[in-house]
């Protein structure tokens, strides 16, 4: 093995978090799009340029390889909607259960450029600019959409405003 | 005062995700002292960012799919030859021998997990999950008990830091903070989310108790700046050097810890 390759593998289970987040918790779904990823990784990981962002080239991989599968199944001959269910294990037990599916939920129905850049910058860590790079787009347009995510998504979880959703401990 | 009116909506937004520089982020946090509003926006903010964080991260944990194991143990066997072309029991044995080459991996890496290069099936720890939370924790239990704050007392401070030493394989030394009021209580060794770590207690005359949590990590980034997070009342500064992790918790504002890491910072590294 490589030592690009130990790296790929060491991040799997980042893009395995990652995966389930960007899939709305579709658990076989994530996990195709996981094993998909990787194998592409690992089949290209000559192509990897040395001294770039292993996790910005990672993870534009999985934005094309779920692109990919988003078509695949909205081309599909008998396309069934799954239940948009949050995985069990998903669920932190100290924090009441409710009020992170309402996150998930409200988070699924983001747009997905604006999942990607809240996800990156959240759950990863990735600088404003890394994300701009990742997807293509103008750090500005990073900062802006972010921000624009984030008031929604208070809103939306914010006591006062909501009948349906409560607020995030 | 006048360039707190300036306070960007970006700059809100890389406070929040710790990507402000940190005189900045003490300009704001005197800031907000006097704007509830501002204060309250940047809480909701905060506390968005640490539930999405507990939404997905148990994923970080979950045993990888078979053929996910699968894929690594052929990369690394060079078994590459596509499975489904071969007959069954060909395939069968193939799979069989995939999944011991994968044990036997596992175990090679298990027994020598404390050695610094092994990356193979080990994750990258981030600084949350692996280093500010578990040192958050340690410190929420520990620093309030009356009796047994600590395993090993000051007194010993020679057996203490040899011990610890031992343990995590490395240096340990228990910083000096007299100059800052506060004196080493003791130590103790704790287990964290994957590793040992071991934390240090200091009290202060007024009985304010702070904690210096040190634990080795894979971390994905070896160098790193001070950052600044709170968890709950309790604030944590955190920084990496090398493989070593470092957090300093208390109830304390900003600014003393800031002055507190750096004193811890020039004395171990």
């Amino acid at each position: 093995m490589t030592e690009i390759e130990q790296h790929i593998v060491a991040y799997i289970p980042r893009l395995r978090r990652y995966a389930q987040a960007l899939t709305k918790g579709h658990s076989s779904m994530a996990e195709d799009l996981v094993q998909d990823s990787l194998e592409r990784a690992l089949d290209r990981s000559h192509q990897f340029r040395q001294g770039t962002d292993l996790r910005a080239w990672l993870f534009t991989i999985m934005h094309n390889v779920y692109a990919n599968q988003v078509r695949r199944i909205n081309n599909g001959p008998d396309f069934v909607e799954l239940p948009e269910t949050i995985n069990e294990s998903l669920v932190d037990t100290s924090t009441s259960k409710l009020e992170l599916s309402d996150l998930h939920r409200a988070i699924s129905e983001l747009p997905l450029e604006q999942r990607k850049i809240l996800l990156l910058v959240t759950l990863e860590g990735l600088p404003y600019q890394q994300v701009a790079d990742t997807l293509g787009i103008p750090v500005g347009t990073v900062m802006s959409k972010l921000s624009r995510t984030r008031q929604h998504l208070r809103k939306l979880t914010h006591r006062d405003n909501s009948p349906h959703l409560r607020r995030i401990k | 005062m006048n360039k707190f009116t300036e306070i960007t909506d970006a700059e809100i937004q890389a406070y929040v995700d710790n990507q402000l520089d940190l005189d900045r982020c003490l300009e704001i946090e005197s800031y907000i002292q006097t704007h509830p509003e501002m204060a309250e926006l940047i809480k909701d903010y905060q506390d968005l960012n640490h539930s999405i964080y507990q939404l997905y991260s148990p994923a970080l944990d979950e045993e990888l799919p078979e053929q996910t194991k699968q894929t690594i143990s052929n990369k690394k066997t060079h078994l590459n030859t596509r499975l489904s072309r071969r007959r069954p029991i060909q395939r069968k044995l193939i799979k069989v021998a995939a999944s011991l080459a994968w044990l036997a991996i596992g175990g090679i890496v298990g027994w020598h997990s404390h050695s610094s290069n092994t990356i193979l099936t080990q994750s990258i720890d981030d600084h949350t999950s692996h280093l500010v939370q578990p040192a958050s924790f340690a410190h929420a239990i520990y620093s309030t008990e009356s009796r047994h704050p600590v395993e090993v007392s000051a007194k010993e401070e020679q057996h203490l830091v040899g011990w610890l030493s031992k343990r995590l394989h490395t240096d340990i030394k228990a910083p000096d903070l007299s100059k800052n009021n506060f004196e080493l209580i003791g130590g103790r060794l704790l287990p964290s989310t994957n590793r040992m770590a071991a934390q240090f207690m200091y009290e202060r005359n007024d009985s304010i108790r702070i904690t210096l949590y040190i634990r080795r990590g894979a971390w994905d980034n070896n160098k790193t700046a001070f950052h600044y997070s709170k968890q709950g009342s309790i604030s944590v500064l955190y920084w990496i050097d090398g493989e070593m992790g470092y957090a300093l918790v208390g109830d304390l504002n900003k600014t003393d810890l800031l002055d507190l890491s750096k004193q811890v910072f020039q004395q171990i590294s």
